[in-house]
């Protein structure tokens, strides 16, 4: 498994290499200027190395991705990575909520969906699900902010903070949430959930509907099972047969689900964080897009990609050590 | 039960041709087929609307010019911009005076060709990787299915728009960086579907009759395989389609003054607050569209697969 894992990310290094060589900018002259003379564009093309044979290249840059180097972005710089754990942790604020909300609502609901398939309780949770599948992140993000925002002002607009109460607390995890109840800074908490409420609620309703939808089709292939039936006809209630027993058996499957659902959040971040003005990984990275800083673009596209493929891992290995029945299997 | 079941006695006239229970030809035994699944989506009425849907985004992309005014969604008239909605503009008009409802008609002609130019890349190439993964088995199908694998773990909407950075913003190449995230579910799906007719007596009976390995694919396995496969791109088309709006939001998909929707809401997105209808309204564009798709493809999957709930 380990060797897939480092398989795949060698392709995840073939790719971002292929598409920082067929960018159809001259990687020299960026960095010389048009005002240079023949041989400075020669010392610096020797020394980035455009003239090497591509496998070369492809080693030299593989050694740097390997080394965390992922270059120095144009537009701050400063090392890429270096601006990547700046913003980090406010994507991993939004995305960890926004799973949570995610997960303890997709859960039960699709729980329900599954114990009253057929009535209205399903037909509910299917086409709400469906609705969330269907609806353009970015463009819930603007409708939120228009309704709860401009017109009922029960949350706070876009960022993360009121102007006024930046650099109020020290950063220890980087959440600012969590900062603030370190510091003891009550105001500054409330003002940050207030910021944090809305976009995680809308990243939360859309990973709440793939967790439900999953959850539903998971739970009804476990209520089919004989020992359901048996475990009723023992007399246990079947509130407990479907929540413990049944939703037990399926808990292992849903950690898969869940991590995927994590993934994909960090993804969609580069859309909700545009709209939310959330200074996160998402909107670095749109930033770096549009000032064709290719260093950061790369770089964050790695960084997504590893916690993808490293996500993908995670459920492999989660899943032998949760359920013996796997562990058989190999 | 259903509708048909009520009634007494075998159905007769054209209908009861398409039913028979014996069918006297081959064209009689398929057209019999697709009607007995026409009458199961008939049924479903979500299936339905989804149908209805999808078949009103392709006329209105065809017949684009019969809806709204071509000069309205493209002409400037700085005098009426940003118009609330009235009867001469039912969705308003934007920043530059132009006609929203217009634009969004014609804007479904970009729609409608992203989704047929990603079908036409990805299904070919998800065949022709999978079915011989399934087909040959060996070391051919450890090498595709390893290179499948890692596409398939890539983030699909970072690695497009990394692509589309690089290849520059445009609709050509929104298309090919969306295929090119898009095509391994089809190749893992086109090998499952070939395993498990791989050693079917009907393949092994065209063996024996010396066709060719590329003969036996294509007349035997491909045509069998593609219900699934459609299946599956309609299921994933409402994807592709937020994946594409979401690239023309960002600035990466088609360019101004195309009337792309994902670039409307991002072109309306500052003057939200007051007036609302220019980023909402092609919004809800793209979210009719993408939830008909899904409709429709939630429904073929219930009438193809009984098991499924």
């Amino acid at each position: 498994m380990l060797f897939s894992v480092a398989l795949t990310f060698l392709g995840l290094t073939c790719v971002t290499f292929f598409i920082g060589r067929i960018i159809p900018i001259d990687p020299v002259l960026a960095i010389v200027g048009d005002k240079a003379s023949r041989a400075t564009y020669e010392r610096v093309a020797a020394e980035i190395g455009v003239n090497l044979p591509i496998p070369v290249q492809y080693w030299r840059y593989l050694n740097k991705v390997l080394h965390a180097d992922f270059g120095v972005s144009l537009i701050t710089a400063h090392p890429v990575l270096e601006d990547m754990t700046r913003v980090f942790p406010a994507t991993m604020e939004l995305a960890l909520l926004a799973l949570f909300v995610g997960t303890v609502l997709g859960v039960p609901l699709g729980v329900v969906a599954a114990t009253h398939r057929g009535r209205w309780q399903d037909h509910v949770v299917r086409f709400g699900s469906l609705l969330g599948y269907s609806m353009p992140v970015f463009w819930l993000g603007l409708v939120g902010l228009l309704l709860f925002y401009a017109r009922l002002g029960w949350v706070e607009g876009p960022g993360r903070l009121d102007v006024s109460y930046d650099d109020i607390v020290p950063t220890v995890t980087g959440l600012i949430t969590i900062d603030s109840l370190i510091a003891g800074e009550s105001d500054v908490f409330w003002n940050a959930l207030s910021h944090l409420v809305l976009p995680a609620s809308i990243l939360g309703y859309l990973s709440l509907a793939y967790v439900a939808r999953m959850t539903r089709s998971f739970m009804l292939g476990q209520l089919r099972q004989e020992y359901v039936l048996a475990t009723l006809a023992k007399g246990l209630s079947p509130f407990r047969v479907v929540w413990v027993h049944a939703l037990g058996n399926v808990w292992v499957q849903l950690v898969t689900v869940i991590a995927l659902t994590f993934g994909s959040l960090l993804e969609g971040a580069v859309l909700t964080e545009t709209v939310f003005a959330w200074p996160g990984l998402g909107l670095y990275m749109k930033n770096s897009l549009f000032n064709a800083d290719l260093n950061a673009v790369l770089g964050g596209t790695m960084v997504i990609g590893v916690v993808y493929i490293f996500l993908n891992m995670l459920s492999d290995v989660i899943y032998p050590l949760v359920d013996p029945r796997a562990r058989s299997r190999g | 039960m259903s509708a048909t079941g009520l009634r007494f006695g075998a159905p007769t006239g054209w209908r009861g041709w398409l039913l028979d229970a014996a069918p006297a030809s081959r064209r009689q035994a398929r057209l019999g087929r697709w009607y007995r699944a026409w009458l199961g989506l008939y049924r479903n009425g979500l299936a339905m609307t989804g149908l209805v849907i999808v078949l009103a985004l392709v006329l209105v992309a065809i017949f684009a010019p019969l809806f709204a005014n071509h000069a309205a969604a493209f002409t400037q008239t700085l005098q009426d911009r940003l118009q609330p909605v009235s009867w001469a503009h039912p969705f308003g008009t934007d920043e530059l005076g132009r006609d929203i409802y217009a634009r969004v008609i014609f804007g479904s002609r970009i729609t409608l060709t992203i989704v047929a130019l990603v079908s036409v890349i990805v299904v070919p190439v998800g065949l022709g990787i999978g079915l011989p993964a399934g087909y040959f088995g060996g070391w051919i199908d450890a090498v595709l299915m390893r290179i499948t694998d890692i596409f398939l773990a890539f983030p699909r909407l970072v690695l497009a728009l990394a692509f589309a950075a690089a290849l520059g913003p445009g609709i050509e190449n929104a298309v090919i960086a969306i295929s090119l995230t898009a095509w391994p579910p089809y190749a893992r799906l086109a090998r499952a579907e070939t395993l498990t007719r791989r050693n079917a007596e009907f393949i092994e009976a065209a063996e024996l009759q010396g066709a060719s390995h590329l003969r036996i694919l294509f007349t035997q396995i491909m045509p069998l395989s593609l219900p699934s496969v459609i299946i599956r791109l309609t299921l994933d088309m409402a994807g592709i389609i937020l994946t594409a709006a979401g690239l023309g939001f960002l600035g990466l998909g088609a360019q101004p003054p195309a009337p792309e929707w994902g670039a409307m809401v991002s072109s309306g997105r500052q003057y939200l607050l007051d007036q609302w209808w220019v980023a909402t309204i092609p919004g809800i564009a793209i979210f009719i569209v993408s939830l008909g798709f899904n409709l429709l493809g939630d429904g073929l999957r219930d009438v193809s697969d009984s098991r499924a709930g």
